[in-house]
């Protein structure tokens, strides 16, 4: 008898504790918040998960797995399994499908603009500011068993690009900017001279004034059937970096919408009216302006700094065969400006993030991890890959950096003058950078504001009319093929979305059911006594 | 005993007739195509960025993600490459090979590989599957590219070596085009013929690590003679997508 009761008082209780965890569960999922352990358990074996991007480049390969090795020779009790992307998206999407299995890696290489995303759940991501200054394991702490940066060694404007809600969500890992590969030699075949600052309108000029052919088909500049002299990788870029040097509105910091503004419909006009004579295309319709640049198609290339290194008709990697390369000068530049007095560039390039975990060990492994991949000798050797530049004071200044800048043109692989060129044009104009706001959907917003520019283009080639109804009516489509409008304004900032009071309706059955429950456990108990005081009587 | 003989050898030949009709089309006339739909004569004649509208058939499907699906087709006069048609995931279930769509988008041309783009599609009646063709003889020939994107098949070709791994050896495949990537990436490898050296691919997403061809050219050695089937994908050159890779008979 007492254990029936017993189990009736537990199964009551236990389904009041499912009631009470139904209703706090609206609004929030997750784990636990990290909590800092006292010390690394170094008798315990940790095993994590380090999902990295590559520019599917062999170097940066063999740099993360030679990181991995040397970082496991030092904690000899971490084992670091490494998946490789080569597509921001591609780890984007994976995290996502795995943020639902709880099976995301440990450490990731990732966007700030995506970690706003998988900030939906509360607790996934791991704040890392308390990490920071950890006395024994944060940056520079007593207990690190490398030499890597203080928090004060990591350049501010970068670190600060990790900042959003209120956290800091991760930590620079290389940064990049755009840079204009241009064709000196046909720049100065048609008659112009290259300006110490590079203006929208000189890029536009050259570019139409390379589309004259002869009686052929063949253009005069390059004697080949095909010219595209200005080819943009990365129309999002191109749109947030025309708004911002106009000043025009693309989004406030939490997650107003100013994309589709005036200023944006004249940039369209401008854009649209050099695709309509050919002189302007982009990446995703035409192919990599490397691939035209190098085969002497293409005047302007606007790409990364981190694709320096497929530029230019030296460039130790090439898409496109020998004897299609054409002999040039090549000279890399800033981004075109409206005002070149106070140029404005983007500035991007992977972050890490740390995923939360249940163990909190395991998560102190995965920082200790991510602070090895901003130890010098890593910084260094990823950044020498590419037009990259490192995170970190420390290494930025070190002898080694400083030898690696001062040797460009001294080969044209570890020290091809583009790829350095590219890397100092970032080092000189760190200040001029700037990033969006991150917030939950401004992943969305990015790519809306590069579909734009792409439809635009599209329908010029295709023989129709971009006027203000086409524009009206191109807004409305990016917005819902976006779900714009379904961005909530007020908390758009990344991270647990408030959602209020409960329903009056939910109130109401949540209260009625709590309260049937008090009744059977009050009956149950009534019933109880009932029985004690009639066995008593029976005494 | 006669008459069962009869009897099997006719059952036999019902058979090899039905199977047949698996391969090869329902029957070897010249697509018939419907009012306003373009022959592929008219297709391969129209200009880039114009509209077009073909009736084609599913012979593979690539991937599909965010309701959009890249796909191989072809008729029986040539094929066509739909990239990123929108498509629901459950209308991508119903493109099994064979079938037949009719499809409205635009024809574009991307690193020298012409395709259809932002196209939508229906599906109609009628079923059909190329047999692949031989277009060995044609690899170093300019007229190669009028069979781009068909199932073809290329016979008694060399492996080269793909580049070398870490240790300073030659490798027969590369995970991606320089050995940057892992198990579960594209492959890369060389085969040559006659003196020239072709850069082939098993495409990741067509043919994933779990399929026989990824296998196959794990396991190929400099040097092996073999026979393959695939798609004659083009970007900047020849880059067929292999689907199948098997010794030289």
């Amino acid at each position: 008898m007492k254990k029936n009761l017993f189990s009736k008082v537990l199964l009551s209780c236990l389904l009041a504790s499912g009631l009470l965890l139904l209703s706090g569960c609206h609004g929030s999922k997750g784990m636990h918040a990290f909590e800092t352990p006292e010390t690394f358990d170094t008798s315990k074996n940790y095993e994590i998960t380090f999902w990295a991007k590559n520019d599917t480049n062999k170097t940066q390969t063999a740099i993360y797995e030679q990181a991995i090795k040397d970082f496991e020779s030092i904690y000899p009790n971490i084992k670091v399994n490494l998946r490789l992307y080569t597509d921001y998206g591609k780890i984007y999407n994976d995290v996502i499908t795995n943020i639902s299995t709880n099976t995301t890696p440990n450490v990731c290489i990732t966007y700030p603009d995506h970690i706003a995303t998988y900030l939906s759940g509360s607790n996934l991501v791991v704040p890392l500011e308390d990490l920071f200054t950890d006395e024994k394991y944060g940056l520079g702490g007593s207990e690190v068993q490398f030499d890597g940066p203080a928090v004060d060694e990591i350049i501010p404007q970068f670190l600060d690009e990790c900042s959003f809600n209120g956290h800091y969500y991760a930590v620079p890992y290389m940064r990049s900017t755009e840079a204009c590969y241009i064709n000196k030699t046909y720049v100065e075949a048609l008659g112009y001279t290259l300006p110490e600052k590079l203006t929208w309108d000189f890029v536009w000029e050259v570019s139409e004034a390379a589309m004259k052919q002869d009686d052929n088909g063949n253009y005069l500049v390059n004697g080949q059937k095909v010219m595209i002299p200005f080819i943009y990788k990365s129309t999002d870029n191109m749109m947030i970096q025309m708004l911002k040097q106009k000043a025009a509105g693309y989004s406030t910091a939490d997650g107003e919408v100013q994309l589709f503004n005036d200023t944006t419909k004249d940039l369209l006009y401008m854009i649209s009216e050099h695709a309509r004579t050919g002189a302007f295309s982009t990446f995703k319709i035409s192919s990599y302006p490397a691939n035209f640049l190098n085969a002497g198609q293409c005047i302007f290339a606007i790409d990364s700094t981190a694709g320096a290194t497929w530029m230019g008709t030296n460039a130790p990697l090439c898409d496109i065969s020998e004897d299609k390369i054409v002999t040039f000068e090549t000279v890399v530049m800033p981004i075109p400006q409206f005002n070149p007095e106070t140029p404005q560039m983007i500035s991007q390039g992977p972050s890490i993030c740390i995923f939360n975990k249940s163990d909190a060990q395991e998560v102190l492994a995965s920082w200790l991890f991510t602070q090895y991949l901003l130890t010098n000798d890593v910084q260094i050797a990823y950044s020498e890959t590419e037009g990259y530049v490192p995170v970190t004071s420390k290494a930025q200044q070190s002898a080694a950096y400083q030898d690696y800048l001062s040797r460009a043109g001294e080969d044209n692989s570890t020290y091809y003058e583009i790829k350095i060129k590219a890397a100092q044009l970032l080092l000189e104009h760190v200040d001029d950078t700037f990033v969006t706001a991150v917030f939950n959907g401004s992943t969305s917003l990015r790519d809306a504001a590069g579909q734009l520019i792409e439809n635009t283009v599209k329908s010029v080639r295709r023989g129709q009319t971009v006027d203000d109804a086409y524009i009206e009516k191109l807004y409305g489509d990016v917005t819902s093929l976006y779900r714009l409008d379904q961005l909530n304004s007020q908390t758009g900032i990344a991270g647990q979305k408030d959602l209020g009071a409960l329903p009056k309706t939910s109130v109401i059955l949540l209260s009625t059911l709590g309260i049937t429950w008090i009744l059977i456990i009050l009956y149950v108990l009534l019933q109880y006594l009932k029985k004690k005081k009639n066995e008593k009587k029976s005494y | 005993m006669k008459k069962l003989k009869l009897l099997l050898l006719t059952l036999s030949l019902m058979l090899v007739c039905t199977g047949c009709g698996s391969k090869g089309g329902e029957d070897n006339e010249a697509d018939v195509k419907s009012e306003g739909v373009m022959t592929y004569e008219e297709y391969a004649a129209a200009a880039l960025d114009s509209e077009v509208v073909v009736e084609t058939y599913v012979q593979a499907k690539q991937s599909w993600w965010d309701n959009k699906a890249t796909v191989y087709t072809q008729d029986k006069d040539g094929a066509y490459f739909l990239y990123n048609m929108a498509c629901s995931e459950e209308d991508y279930a119903k493109l099994t090979q064979g079938t037949k769509i009719k499809v409205t988008g635009y024809k574009a041309e991307w690193s020298g590989e012409v395709e259809i783009i932002d196209a939508t599609f229906e599906i109609e009646e009628g079923n059909y599957v190329a047999e692949p063709e031989d277009v060995t003889a044609l690899l170093a020939s300019e007229d190669l590219i009028k069979h781009q994107n068909k199932f073809v098949a290329f016979k008694g070709m060399t492996v080269e070596a793909a580049g070398k791994d870490d240790a300073g050896n030659e490798v027969a495949y590369l995970y991606s085009w320089d050995g940057s990537g892992q198990d579960g990436d594209d492959l890369y490898f060389n085969v040559s013929l006659d003196g020239n050296t072709y850069t082939f691919t098993v495409e990741s997403y067509l043919c994933d690590n779990t399929t026989d061809v990824y296998s196959a050219v794990k396991n190929l050695k400099i040097g092996d003679k073999i026979d393959m089937e695939g798609f004659l994908y083009w970007y900047e050159g020849v880059n067929p997508h292999i689907t199948s890779v098997t010794a030289a008979k």
